[in-house]
């Protein structure tokens, strides 16, 4: 039962992740506008359960792809101008995380808004876990599956991996390195609003919960290190699992900071994440 | 930069700092008083991150948590031990120790600048969180309740050391201001001491300093810890004027200090000090409008800058005026520049 528990917190880590393992691992952008990117895919799915769209439909493809179009719109206009200015791109996505914020607030007010979990639960002996929980677990772990056969073995994955590796090469081999960067980043924004999307039910949605969420997914993804996929899945099986079971024993709170610390002790070990020592080389 | 020039830009600095502290009290009400004590302490907030980014080249997202560390330290020292001296040495020596611990992680495990930024973000955020939680009789240092969301209310104001007097408003504002021009004084000083240029060429070249024989972990790690001693005299004077609640650990604060400094000009000291006053009334007007979000003009403002004005208004200023300058004195005379605008690029 604990298990499942922590499997389902892994889960969730990993889901929380992967929007940013896109944009950051493979773009080297740091996004700190992940966190409102995932607020606004909560809002997309409880807005249009609201309206009366089913909850599935809501959560799996309105989510992903309100937040793709808003990505490939802050791409556009800002990010395109900044890349390969880490800093810079890290605080203009700080102007966006805050100008989103402050929209949302300021369109729907600071209040939490949720729609209820579909799927019920179910019982193990005495235990009963949300049958809504596994799900979302299994949806992570079919997107890092799917994210990782994309990329080691498609040509799409083949072109994208190229173009960031490098950018002048992938271009004089016909491939136009601004629209690879533009899909990619749509495709992190998806990510990112999926997991919105899935974990309204769960969580509520209210326009300053990026926060909860930022930290903890780069910090899951820097220990996960070079290799975006593998990385952040192992990275998130233990960091999930320190702060889970840091959670039972005490309070949450304290389970946010046992992640925190263990991945500052650890990046001292590992300066270049887990990715860094094994399994080099997988996407 | 050249001394007698500093020394200009110091006795500048200290006449407008007497000016305003002598003046300002004078024409202005109480509440405009107490509001520009609040400001003088942001200012010397936006110091120490300009210190430690604009000047070392290390851009700590975090520069809050040693704020809010300072404001709490001196907060809950000043109620267990009455007198607001020894609290005073809390305030600084609290972040000082908190940055060593926290700089010997990030420094010596080799993060490069990126990943420090997010790591020092996501500190504060924590501290938020863990700050937050601490509501109820259950969490208290000594006789000091934390308060949870609530915070202290009942901070002591600042004394004369040693079981003086309270502070009046008016002597508070006095005693930010000399902090000011103080803090000011010892950012120019030690830009230009040996320490200073070692700092400038680890910020430059780190791996050319290193090669030369520097330690640039230990000197990163030095200049990290002095910046969160200056945060921390800040969040003193905070503590004096607002009470502490967590909101200082919040995201906002931590934004505000990097657009003031942004804003202000990189590697320029009196940039943000100028910037963080003008942009709090912006906000305090915006505040008063009330149909719009500050986030929204922080963000927006924060996009602006990074996008075209990288280098900030003051650089920007100083750029324009040496281009005018010299435009007018190939047709003969030369212009004049603002005294507080020459000089003033890049503090190396």
């Amino acid at each position: 039962m604990v298990l499942l528990q922590i499997a389902s917190a892994i889960g969730n880590l990993a889901l929380v992740c992967a929007g940013l393992a896109v944009i950051f691992g493979m773009m080297r952008v740091i996004n700190l506008a992940h966190g409102e990117f995932i607020m606004l895919g909560g809002f997309a799915a409880v807005l249009s359960v609201h309206a009366g769209v089913n909850i599935w439909l809501a959560m799996l493809v309105v989510a992903p792809l309100t937040v793709a179009a808003v990505g490939l719109i802050v791409e556009r206009l800002i990010m395109r101008r900044l890349y390969g200015r880490m800093v810079d791109t890290m605080l203009a996505t700080w102007g966006v995380s805050l100008l989103l914020i402050g929209l949302t607030t300021t369109l729907f007010g600071n209040r939490v808004v949720g729609i209820a979990a579909p799927l019920g639960s179910f019982r193990i002996g005495g235990y009963s876990i949300g049958a809504y929980e596994l799900v979302i677990t299994l949806i992570s772990i079919a997107i890092f599956v799917g994210g990782y056969l994309l990329l080691r073995w498609t040509p799409l994955g083949l072109v994208a991996r190229a173009t960031m590796q490098n950018r002048e090469m992938a271009a004089s081999l016909g491939i136009e390195p601004s629209r690879v960067y533009a899909v990619t980043f749509g495709i992190g924004a998806a990510l990112s609003g999926l997991a919105g999307g899935l974990l309204a039910p769960l969580s509520g949605v209210v326009p300053t919960m990026g926060v909860a969420y930022v930290a903890k997914a780069f910090i899951t993804v820097i220990t996960g290190g070079a290799s975006i996929i593998v990385g952040t899945a192992t990275s998130s099986l233990l960091l999930g699992s320190i702060s889970t079971l840091t959670t039972f024993l005490t309070t949450p709170v304290v389970g946010d900071v046992a992640l925190l610390v263990s991945a500052t002790i650890f990046l001292r070990l590992m300066p270049t994440g887990i990715t860094g020592r094994i399994f080099r080389g997988a996407p | 930069m050249n001394r007698p020039l500093m020394l200009v830009q110091i006795g500048l600095a200290m006449a407008v700092g007497l000016a305003t502290m002598v003046l300002f009290p004078l024409v202005a009400p109480l509440y405009g008083v107490i509001n520009a004590t609040l400001y003088t302490s942001m200012a010397i907030f936006a110091l120490s991150l300009a210190l430690l980014w604009g000047f070392a080249g290390i851009l700590c997202f975090g520069q809050s948590a040693f704020f809010g560390l300072g404001a709490y330290a001196y907060a809950i020292a000043a109620i267990n031990f009455g007198d607001t001296t020894i609290a005073c040495a809390f305030a600084i020596l609290v972040p000082v120790l908190f940055a060593a611990a926290l700089g010997y992680f990030l420094f010596y495990g080799r993060l490069s600048d990126v990943y420090l930024g997010v790591i020092t973000l996501t500190v504060t955020l924590i501290l938020f969180k863990l700050i937050n939680s601490t509501g109820g009789d259950s969490w208290r240092i000594g006789k000091a309740r934390i308060g949870g969301f609530n915070g202290i209310p009942d901070t002591p104001p600042l004394r004369v050391p040693f079981g003086g007097e309270i502070l009046s408003p008016t002597q508070l504002f006095v005693f930010a201001i000399i902090c000011l021009v103080v803090v000011y004084t010892f950012c120019k000083w030690l830009a230009l001491t040996r320490f200073g240029r070692a700092i400038a060429a680890v910020r430059e070249n780190e791996v050319r300093a290193e090669l030369l024989g520097y330690n640039a972990k230990r000197l990163k790690l030095a200049i990290f810890c002095i910046s969160a001693g200056l945060a921390g005299l800040a969040g003193l004077l905070f503590a004096n004027t607002v009470f502490v609640s967590p909101t200082i650990f919040g995201l906002s604060m931590a934004a505000q200090v990097l657009i003031w400094v942004i804003v202000g000009g990189l590697g320029t000291f009196v940039g943000p000090v100028v910037a963080s006053i003008v942009l709090q009334m912006v906000a305090v007007y915006f505040g008063k409008l009330g149909w719009i979000d500050p986030n929204i003009v922080l963000g927006a403002l924060l996009i602006a800058f990074v996008v075209f004005v990288p280098s900030g208004l003051l650089p920007t200023a100083t750029r324009i005026a040496g281009i005018l300058k010299n435009r007018a004195g190939s047709r003969g005379r030369a212009g004049q520049a603002l005294p507080g605008e020459v000089g003033e690029r890049q503090v190396s």
